[in-house]
Parts: C-alpha cells; sequence; structure tokens
C-alpha cells in the first residue's frame, strides 16, 4: 500500500537580505549582490500512512512549520520530493495543485487569522468544495453539506450565518477543522492546532480530532511544540532541530526511551504535574544558533552536553536503530561515551 | 491542620494580603467584574501561584496590587496590605516608591516590557538612581553583578546593548534583573515564561526560583499552566470567572483537588505517565463574563451540578490549609 504522504530528503531555503539595491556591495572591483540563505528545512525524510498520526516536534524556529507548509504547497521546495498517494507534487503549480488540495488539506495556528473577518461561517466551510468543483457543485447539496460538517465539529445551524469574530478561539478553531473536512481529504495538515487555545478547550479540540481520525480514516501531520499534546495524538513523532530530523521513533519508543541528547533534553525539561515520574536531568545551556550560519558537523554540538571532537566535523546521519527509532547522533557508534 | 498564627504581630509572616478584592471594569456595553471578592495571602519567602484560563481575571489581581488599573477600571472594595501597609488607598507617589523598590513585576514579553530606545544599561540604572541612594560607580558595579546573577555573560559589555541584541531567553533574563535590581520583597510575575520555548522555560524557572530563595523574595507567579505551578509554587489559587474557587498548597491540591473545575484543569491536560484514548474535557467555553448566571459561575460546564448551584453561589469555606468555592465538592479520590 503506498502511504499517504512520503517526503523525501525535503530541503527549503529561503532568501533573505531585501531588495537589490539593500544587498549592493562592490567587492574586487565589480557591483555583486550577494543573497543571504535561511536553510529551514535541510534533509528532512518521512511518511505518514492511511490513518496514522505522524507529529513533528522541536522548539521554535527548527523548520516544523516550514515542513508542514511546504508540503501543503505554500511553499515550492528547494530539493527533494513530496509524494500523495504516491504522486509526486513537488514541482506542481497552481492549477495541477487543486485536486491534489481535495485529498490533502491544512488547520491552521491562528483561529484568528485563518478564517476569512467578513464571509459568514457557511461561506468559509463550503468555499473548499465550490472550488473543487470549479462552482458546478449544486447549491442544495452544498448547503447541506455545510450544515452537517457543522453539526459534525460541535456547531448548530444558527451559527452557519454569522462571522468569525462572534465566535470564541475553539469554536473558530472547529470551523476551520469542518472547512478542511469539506472536501473528503485522506490527509490533515495540522500546524499547531491547540497552541493558541486554553487547556480546557485545547482537550475538546484535541477530542473532536481523535474522533474525526476514526471516523474518516483521516491521517494526520501533526506540528506541535508540546510534547504532552504529542504524547497524546500521535502514533509516531519526528523531532526537529535546526531543519534537521535528529530523531523519529513511535511514541512509546520516543517517550520511554529517547536516543538523542536533545529529545531527553526536550523531555527532561517539560514541566509535568507528575512528580513521581523519574527525571532524567539534561539542562541545555545557550540558545539554539542562527539558521543562517549552521554549525559544521553535528547541528546539535553547541548545545550538548555530550558533544567530542567528532560532532565538530561530521554531520550524523538517520540511522535505523533495528527497533524502528531512528537516530541521527555519533553517540549511537561510541555509546561509551554516554555518561549521563 | 490548622495555620499557625504569628507569634506577635510585629514580625508578622504574611507579607501580602488581599481581602475581598473587586476590580470592575466600566465599559459602555456593560460592567466587567474581572475580579469579584478575591482573597488570598502571600507569606514571606513563598512562592504563590495564580492559575486560571484567559479571563480568569488572574492578571487583573496582579495590576490592582501595583495600583496598575488605568479607567474604565477601577478598584471598587477590597483590601490590599503589603508589609502592614495599605496600598490600595495610597497615593501615586507612594505607589511609585513602591513599585520597583519593594514590588516588582516580571511581564510576559520582554520586548514590549524594555524600551527600544535605551540600552539595557540605562534601563537598569534608572531603577537604582529612582530606588536608591547609591553613587554612578556603585550603580553600575551592582548591574554588572545582578547581569551575571542571572546568567548572562560579558555583563560589563552588555549593558551597552540594546534590547534588540538580546534573543527572547537572553530578554527575559534581562526582565528579571531588572526585577531583583532593587532586592524587592514580592516579585509578581506575569506569565513569565509563557513566550519561550521549553528548554529556554526550564532555564528562566530555575533561575527565578533560585533568584526569589536567595533574595528571601516572595513571588506571585501568574500562568495559565498548571504544570509550571505545580513544579514552581508553594501554595496555588485557582481562579474562575473573577472568583477564587479553590487554594491551598500546590501538591496537596494537584492530587486532591476539590472543586470540579480544578480537577477538570488538572484532567485536560495530556499527562504521558497515563495516556487515556479521550481526554477529560471541560464541556463548554467560559461565560461571558458581562453576562454571568445566578448562582455558581462554573455550572453550565459542571458534571456534580446541582439545583443549589442554579440559586446560589457558593462561599468560599476554609477547611485547615485549603478553601474551595463549591456546594458540592470532590471528596478524597473522587474523581468525577
Amino acid at each position: 500500500m503506498t502511504a499517504m504522504l512520503q517526503v523525501e530528503n525535503l530541503h527549503q531555503e529561503f532568501r533573505i537580505g531585501g531588495s537589490l539595491l539593500d544587498r549592493m556591495k562592490f567587492a574586487d572591483g565589480r557591483l555583486r549582490f550577494p543573497d543571504t540563505r535561511v536553510k529551514a528545512v535541510n534533509g528532512v525524510s518521512l511518511s505518514v500512512n492511511r490513518g496514522e498520526v505522524v507529529a513533528l516536534v522541536g522548539e521554535s524556529g527548527c523548520g516544523k512549520s516550514t515542513v508542514a507548509k511546504t508540503i501543503a504547497r505554500i511553499y515550492r521546495p528547494s530539493q527533494g520530493a513530496i509524494r500523495i498517494e504516491g504522486e509526486d507534487i513537488s514541482s506542481y503549480g497552481v492549477r495541477e495543485m487543486l485536486p491534489v488540495r481535495s485529498r490533502m488539506q491544512m488547520i491552521f495556528q491562528d483561529p484568528f487569522a485563518s478564517l476569512n473577518p467578513r464571509q459568514k461561517v457557511r461561506d468559509i466551510v463550503a468555499e473548499p468544495l465550490l472550488e473543487q468543483t470549479q462552482g458546478r457543485a449544486a447549491r442544495k447539496e452544498v448547503a447541506q453539506k455545510t450544515l452537517d460538517l457543522l453539526a459534525r465539529v460541535g456547531l448548530n445551524t444558527e451559527h452557519a450565518g454569522r462571522y468569525p469574530h462572534q465566535f470564541s478561539g475553539g469554536q473558530r478553531q472547529r470551523i476551520g477543522i469542518a472547512r478542511a473536512l469539506s472536501v473528503n481529504p485522506g490527509l490533515i495538515i495540522a500546524d499547531e492546532p491547540v497552541s493558541a487555545l486554553d487547556v480546557s478547550i485545547q482537550a475538546q479540540i484535541l477530542n473532536l480530532m481523535m474522533d474525526l481520525r476514526d471516523e474518516f480514516g483521516l491521517a494526520y501531520l501533526f506540528i506541535s511544540h508540546d510534547l504532552s499534546v504529542v504524547h497524546h495524538i500521535a502514533d509516531r513523532i519526528g523531532v526537529m532541530y535546526l531543519g534537521f530530523l535528529v530523531e523519529t521513533g513511535s511514541r512509546e519508543k520516543l517517550f520511554s526511551a529517547p536516543r538523542h541528547p536533545y529529545t531527553r533534553a526536550l523531555l527532561s525539561a517539560a514541566p509535568s504535574i507528575e512528580k513521581t515520574r523519574p527525571r532524567e536531568e539534561i539542562e541545555l545551556s545557550g540558545e539554539v544558533p542562527s539558521a543562517l550560519d549552521l554549525p559544521s558537523g553535528c547541528c546539535f554540538r553547541t548545545r550538548c552536553p555530550l558533544a567530542f571532537e567528532r560532532c565538530k566535523v561530521e554531520r550524523p546521519t538517520l540511522k535505523d536503530m533495528g527497533d524502528g527509532q531512528q537516530v541521527a547522533c555519533h553517540l549511537t557508534d561510541e555509546p561509551e561515551r554516554d555518561t549521563q | 491542620m490548622a495555620e499557625a498564627k504569628p507569634a506577635n504581630a510585629a514580625a508578622p509572616e504574611t507579607l501580602l494580603r488581599v481581602e475581598d478584592l473587586r476590580t470592575w471594569f466600566h465599559t459602555f456595553s456593560g460592567t466587567v467584574k474581572a475580579v469579584d471578592g478575591v482573597s488570598f495571602s502571600v507569606k514571606r519567602g513563598e512562592i504563590m501561584g495564580l492559575v486560571g484560563e484567559s479571563g480568569g481575571g488572574k492578571s487583573v489581581v496582579g495590576f490592582s496590587i501595583l495600583g496598575l488599573i488605568d479607567p474604565p477600571g477601577k478598584i471598587e472594595s477590597g483590601a490590599i496590605e503589603f508589609n502592614g501597609e495599605n496600598l490600595k488607598d495610597a497615593g501615586d507617589a507612594r505607589l511609585r516608591d513602591i513599585r520597583g523598590r519593594d514590588i516588582a513585576m516580571v511581564f510576559q514579553d520582554p520586548m514590549t516590557s524594555l524600551n527600544p530606545l535605551h540600552t539595557v544599561g540605562e534601563q537598569m540604572d534608572e531603577m537604582l538612581r529612582l530606588h536608591t541612594d547609591m553613587d554612578a560607580g556603585q550603580r553600575q558595579a551592582r548591574c554588572v553583578q545582578v547581569l551575571e546573577d542571572v546568567g548572562i555573560s560579558r555583563a560589563a559589555d552588555r549593558l551597552k546593548s540594546y534590547p534588540h541584541q538580546f534573543s527572547g531567553g537572553m530578554r527575559q533574563r534581562v526582565v528579571i534583573a531588572i526585577a531583583m535590581l532593587a532586592q524587592p520583597k514580592l516579585v509578581i510575575a506575569d506569565e513569565p515564561t509563557t513566550a519561550l520555548d521549553v528548554t529556554i522555560q526550564a532555564q528562566i524557572l530555575k533561575l527565578m526560583r533560585r533568584q526569589i530563595r536567595d533574595n528571601g523574595a516572595s513571588m506571585i507567579l501568574v500562568t495559565h499552566d498548571l504544570a509550571v505551578v505545580s513544579e514552581m509554587a508553594d501554595h496555588i489559587t485557582v481562579l474562575y470567572c473573577g472568583k477564587v474557587v479553590e487554594r491551598g498548597p500546590t501538591d496537596d491540591v494537584i492530587r486532591r483537588p476539590s472543586h470540579p473545575y480544578t480537577r477538570g484543569l488538572i484532567d485536560s491536560i495530556p499527562n504521558p505517565a497515563h495516556r487515556m484514548a479521550r481526554l477529560k474535557q471541560i464541556p463548554g467555553a467560559v461565560p461571558d463574563i458581562r453576562k454571568l448566571p445566578k448562582g455558581c459561575n462554573f455550572q453550565d460546564r459542571c458534571p456534580r451540578v446541582g439545583t443549589l448551584c442554579r440559586e446560589s453561589e457558593p462561599p468560599l469555606v476554609a477547611t485547615g490549609a485549603r478553601a474551595h468555592a463549591c456546594h458540592f465538592p470532590l471528596k478524597e479520590g473522587e474523581t468525577e
């Protein structure tokens, strides 16, 4: 069976540095226009099977949202393949993407910015459907489907005629979910869908997303910085740092036996109401280096308490550990150095 | 367990006492009772966690203590007693004196609480110039020392930097340094780590705890994050719609919550130690604070609601170190 989503060696670079005038420089007697490149994503490979929830975690600036937006083809990837049910969409144009979008939809982080304030809820939810059929869908059917969708996500008929500002954050996120579901996608890319919500509302939305997965057999690519949320929802997890995937594995494995020092540090830094949990204290000093100027060798070596000479010269690649877990760390070759 | 009364009134162990505080905002669309009868106290050397969801009134409590409520907001009634002094009726001049010197504040967003046009050194120096009689050399030395305390290396050089030259975590360290400069007795920290990444959050929380303990100060930690509170605070006060619904020693409250709202909040957090197929959720949403129902504010979301809850508002009942405002509180071990 082909995977719902398969991403191979995805790279995403952004040119920054402003206009030609800003970049203009004299060097070696010639006028030059050097540009600066942010390497946001550096060779990420992942796959999501039908009905599976795969989460990407990491701190701000690690590239997790860029991966999501590149897969949704909001960005064009600099390099790499993105396959939706076997079809490589990495170089598709806007028109070619249209039929793909009925198989893949996105839910955004900010429920205040992702809904058009001048559209009524019924029009917001119906838009993808009308777009897919190029306006030929029977109006009656679309209207009925819209109401069904709203009911399914916990809103009612009278909500359909209102505008987004009349809703709370949790309700808006429900509208965003209904919009994504309207075209019956197999894959939903959810970029921090609950991080703007209060905890009691967050639980409602997470439960709704899990129910919808069971009901429609949805697959999720779930982007989050919150480890407890990820632990709750994901079947498999990828940990990102500075645009690199440093560890992947099943939920159970990754949380009970994290191997990469960064994963271990993340887990020990997360506050918890559970005091009894055994804690491995890997405390990180310093901050994430700039993606403009990636460190040589391992991306994590500048903050890693276990870094040694090899980490400076050689970039570790993801290695299969034999139990479904993959780790990019030189310590896997030299476990005796792992003193923590 | 009854709380020990201080032996004599001259050395009270209570640093701050807030009694029946009401801060209301009179808007055109009605009166918003953001804080409506909140009482709590903070002992010397204690970290008190003020928890609740957005709209709970927790930030307004912090602002009220410092006299930072602007019209249309007004402190309607209640008492704020700090170190034996009535702050509610203190004049502006006196409050200016107290702010920064006796009570310092750390805000959520370090970029907006630092002035982008002045160097960090100038902003730190201002605090000492206003609140101490140190000379320029002493002030400089103190600034360097405090910056080093919060883990900023090359402190003497960094004093000449502007806020935008620091990263988010470093900026929050600077804000904490400024708060600690005049050795305040109380620090009010309003969501100090909400804007930060989890590894940086761990660093900052550790730093704040050490700074508070080393200086013998007290802290009010305002946050929506129960996990942060459970790791930091000695006592916890849970707010819902401007009212205290529960308070007590942190571990006790988290292990045995009495109020269904506290229980719901705890159960809403996905807990890696006990993963369940579905999270327990609190149904509905926080009601519009201008149109609160008669009786208990939590009635429409509560699994234990009875007719009494719709008729009369439950008073805050204290038993030992704990207090709760619920007609049908959870008994020990009860889950729903």
